[in-house]
């Protein structure tokens, strides 16, 4: 029935490699690219209009690293889900109980501080891993585990206590003023810490067998698991990563405050999730770089820093600006998936 | 050749989903050395044996043996690691990631635990250079046809366990259809290949609707009907018709009577008028005719522009050039939904990501296109809607007869059927049918050819395209021949025209 007739020698029609265009428009840099654009666009808006204010000083710039290194820390957790295709509501609870948890353990319970950041850390990572247990064994849907997991552990933070603990123990506040000298200007722990964070998370995702089926998982989870791939054993790492990376994120936001608080960080998971979609990661996952997060994060905190500078507007608009920002992107994602469908 | 132990038994074999028993106690041997073909209809249980054996399903019920030894399997990744290589049915690999990493996620090469990106793209680039593939393997898998993403599978299955040994690690390669989208020439390279391996001691378990290629290239073959073991016998004992009627249970008359069957001589007027219609990128510019009830075959190897020519039509691209007119009445063609408003209807060749919603049931996967054009507001009348799913579900013989089942539940082969509904149920002026009998048993691509026949007699035109050129000859009016993405040729079907005059045209790529 079949051709069995011979082939003469037919010429290679074989497929081509796509054109340029598509190339272009369905490369998966794009929107890292756009995003640093983005950033750099607003950066010079800021110099031209605030230039007699001081925006132009470094230590503006590296602020931004000072004051949201502990975003930056919770936005690489939210990548590592959203790239597997998954979501993790329990960031900001994650971070708000870190706070209580070490500063009652140092506070109250008179911890030596390395060991209360260990236990801290433990307790997040834990955490996590239980929440990617339950999604992977029970299968159910990540946003509703992970929601559970928010309440939980705002939960348990008023169990700790109902009232704030501020900290007073003297190596959380030297810890917390130590400034690292850079020449132009300076940087906190913190903001070290969160750059670290950066540069590991890109060696494990590009780097390592986990990483690559992190994004493998996030193309397509049932192919993934006929290739043989530890599809169930790499979604609880994925959670467990994203709570290891919201206890750190804790961390560094109690140097950041010095205090602990049972309504610290509310929400703090959406400005992740924002900031990691910003950045060019797509929702549905499979798609996007951890240096996408960290120019998202920076738009995110650059457009906090030029409210400020504009003086009068009320700190409201940068949730409204937010709020624009990502229906943009949003909007640019669909844009490019419907460009690789075609 | 046969050793007296095989590598593989599986034993008294039940695997129940709700509803449906789809193995009842099936026995199954496969030896070291040897291609071993597993035949049956669509929906007989041969891909459920397959995911039986990988651990993609539980076992109900049986044995299975792996060298003397009893396993099961929990995941594909036991099954892997034991030396079972599996390509499935249907493509399963991850489209976001490139190519070389699709061969190689998992077993990457890596030193210190860091993945040597370099030396994978070099080896993936070997691989693939092997099977006489010419890709970029940097490039996202999505950027290549199905054709070549099959491929893809193939090379990934073949080479795993080579990483660390040499390639001694697969005792079983399972091919599930692999060939339903591959040219002759792939599909003789992949033989090349399979026969490598069986030389090296390698069993091999192969399913393929082709009979052709089934008495090609296996030794042994098992035939399923309806979930139950019907025989085991070698290929050199049974000849073709012998094996039909081992799978359908009856004798089978229906090719023949397609094979006498006269294409209407007359045709109506113009139905469909393409002037210098293109697509950068695409398709070249070119001009069509189809009249109303031709049977208008497109004839070109692999990425030779098919898929691209009909997506143009029906508005799936949107062209850079030219205009489409039907009935005299100039298209937009700036989306599907205009060609749809005017009556041309699309059945994809990739049922995965363009057609089928696997979560939606039978009936409403038939119901959707028809749906559509009536738009949301106006539901069918479910007695209507009813009548209709059941007809065509008759019509196809789509099994289990059944409009609740959920269609990813289907076999592969009936859920191309229910495609297929779903376009013919619209009633179109002009349906475009791409790869339709791709998975399709022979009893089932008699059906639909037979069908294609009986819609152009009602005055339906069809544009008809598919990678055996057999199938093309047999149905269509005229042939439209393609090469390096341009219509070269527009032959008028008659007794001269063979499948060989049809390469020589694709070799010299002249207009005649
Ligand atoms: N996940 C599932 N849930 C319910 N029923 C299923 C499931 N998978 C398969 N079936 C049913 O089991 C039977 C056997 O299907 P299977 O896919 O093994 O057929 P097949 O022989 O591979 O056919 P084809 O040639 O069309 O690929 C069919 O009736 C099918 O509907
Ligand atoms: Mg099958």
């Amino acid at each position: 029935m079949s051709a069995t007739t011979q082939t003469p020698t037919a010429p290679d029609s074989r497929t081509t490699p796509p054109s340029k265009l598509t190339t272009l428009l369905g490369d998966r840099r794009l929107p890292v690219l756009v995003t640093a654009t983005l950033f750099l666009a607003m950066y010079i808006a800021g110099l031209s209009r605030y230039q007699n204010y001081g925006f132009g000083e470094p230590q503006v710039f590296l602020n931004l690293f000072i004051d949201n290194g502990y975003l930056l820390v919770a936005a690489v957790g939210a990548t590592f889900v959203i790239l597997s295709g998954g979501i993790d509501l329990s960031i900001g609870s994650v971070i708000g109980f870190t706070t209580m948890f070490t500063a009652w353990l140092v506070e109250r319970q008179g911890v030596s501080l390395p060991l209360a950041v260990l236990l801290a850390l433990g307790v997040g990572a834990f955490g996590g891993f239980l929440m990617g247990y339950v999604i992977h064994n029970f299968e159910i849907q990540p946003f509703i585990v992970t929601l559970a997991g928010l309440f939980l552990f705002r939960g348990l933070c008023l169990v700790i206590s109902k009232e704030s603990i501020s900290i007073s123990d003297s190596s959380v506040s030297s810890l917390a003023q130590t400034r690292v000298s850079l020449g132009l200007g300076e940087l906190s722990i913190g903001a070290i810490a969160a750059l670290v964070v950066i540069g590991v998370a890109f060696y494990v995702l590009h780097y390592t067998r986990f990483g690559r089926r992190v994004y493998a998982i996030g193309g397509n989870e049932q192919s993934a698991m006929l290739m043989g791939l530890p599809q169930g054993r790499t979604k609880i790492a994925v959670y467990t990563v994203s709570g290891f990376c919201s206890a750190l994120a804790g961390l560094l936001f109690m140097l950041y405050i010095q205090s602990g608080d049972p309504l610290h960080a509310v929400g703090m998971e959406l400005d992740a999730i924002a900031a990691t979609v910003i950045g060019g990661t797509l929702l549905t996952g499979g798609s996007g770089y951890v240096i996408g997060t960290l120019f998202g994060v920076l738009v995110l905190g650059l457009i906090k820093s030029i409210i400020q500078f504009e003086g009068t507007l009320s700190s409201w608009w940068t949730k409204i600006a937010t709020g624009v920002l990502l229906c943009a992107f949003i909007l640019i994602q669909r844009a490019m998936t419907a460009r690789k469908q075609t | 050749m046969a050793e007296p132990r095989p590598v593989l038994e599986m034993t008294g074999i039940v695997k129940e989903f709700p509803g449906v028993r789809a193995l009842s106690g099936v026995d199954f041997r496969l030896f070291p050395g040897e291609i071993h073909a597993l035949m049956g209809e669509n929906g007989a249980g041969k891909s459920t044996m397959i995911k039986v054996l990988t651990g993609v399903y539980s076992l109900d019920g049986g044995t299975i043996t792996l060298d003397g030894k009893s396993v099961r399997f929990a995941s594909p990744l036991q099954a892997q690691q034991a030396g079972i290589n599996t390509v499935y049915q249907e493509v399963n690999l991850c489209p976001n990631l490139s190519v070389a990493e699709n061969i190689f996620i998992g077993r990457e090469p890596t030193r210190f635990g860091r993945i040597q990106w370099k030396r994978m793209r070099k080896e993936a680039a070997e691989l693939v250079d092997r099977l006489g593939l010419d890709i970029d393997v940097t490039a996202p898998l999505s950027a290549y046809p199905l054709a070549v993403q099959q491929l893809v599978a193939i090379v990934r299955s073949v080479s795993t366990g080579d990483g660390d040994g040499e390639g001694q690690g697969t005792k079983v390669l399972v091919l599930d259809e692999p060939t339903s989208s591959l040219d002759r020439d792939e599909v003789l390279e992949l033989f090349r290949l399979m026969r490598r391996l069986k030389d090296d001691g390698v069993a091999i378990l192969f399913v393929s609707h082709f009979l052709d290629q089934i008495y090609e290239i296996c030794d042994r073959m098992t035939v399923l009907r309806n979930g139950t073991l019907v025989g085991e016998h070698m290929v050199s004992d049974l000849d073709q018709v012998g094996l039909i009627q081992l799978m359908i249970g009856k004798e089978l008359d229906k090719l023949e009577e397609l094979h006498e069957h006269q294409l209407r001589a007359d045709v109506g007027e113009t139905l469909l008028h393409a002037e210098g219609l293109g697509r950068t990128g695409g398709i070249a510019p070119f001009d069509l005719e189809i009249k109303k009830g031709e049977v208008v075959g497109l004839a070109g190897l692999l990425g030779s522009g098919r898929t691209e020519l009909a997506r143009l039509l029906f508005g799936a691209d949107q062209p850079d050039s030219g205009k489409v007119t039907v009935d005299d009445k100039q298209v937009p063609m700036n989306a599907p939904n205009d060609a749809i408003g005017a009556g041309v209807a699309f059945c994809s060749e990739n049922r995965k990501a363009e057609g089928l919603v696997p979560d939606l049931t039978v009936r409403e996967n038939i119901i959707l296109a028809l749906q559509a054009a009536r738009g949301w507001t106006r539901p069918i009348p479910a007695a209507q809607r009813d009548e209709l799913v059941a007809k065509y579900i008759k019509a196809l013989d789509i099994r289990p007869a059944n409009p609740e089942a959920r269609v990813g539940q289907l076999s592969g082969g009936n859920q191309q059927k229910v495609l297929l509904a779903r376009w013919l149920i619209t009633q179109p002026k002009l349906l475009i049918l791409d790869e339709p009998t791709r998975g399709i048993d022979i009893g089932a691509k008699a059906e639909i050819q037979k069908l294609v026949v009986s819609l152009s007699e009602d005055g339906m035109s069809v544009l008809y395209i598919a990678a055996e050129l057999e199938e093309v000859l047999r149905l269509s009016h005229t042939i439209g021949v393609l090469r390096d993405r341009k219509l070269v040729a527009r032959l008028t079907n008659g007794p001269e025209i063979t499948p060989s005059r049809i390469l020589e045209t694709i070799a010299s790529g002249e207009h005649q």
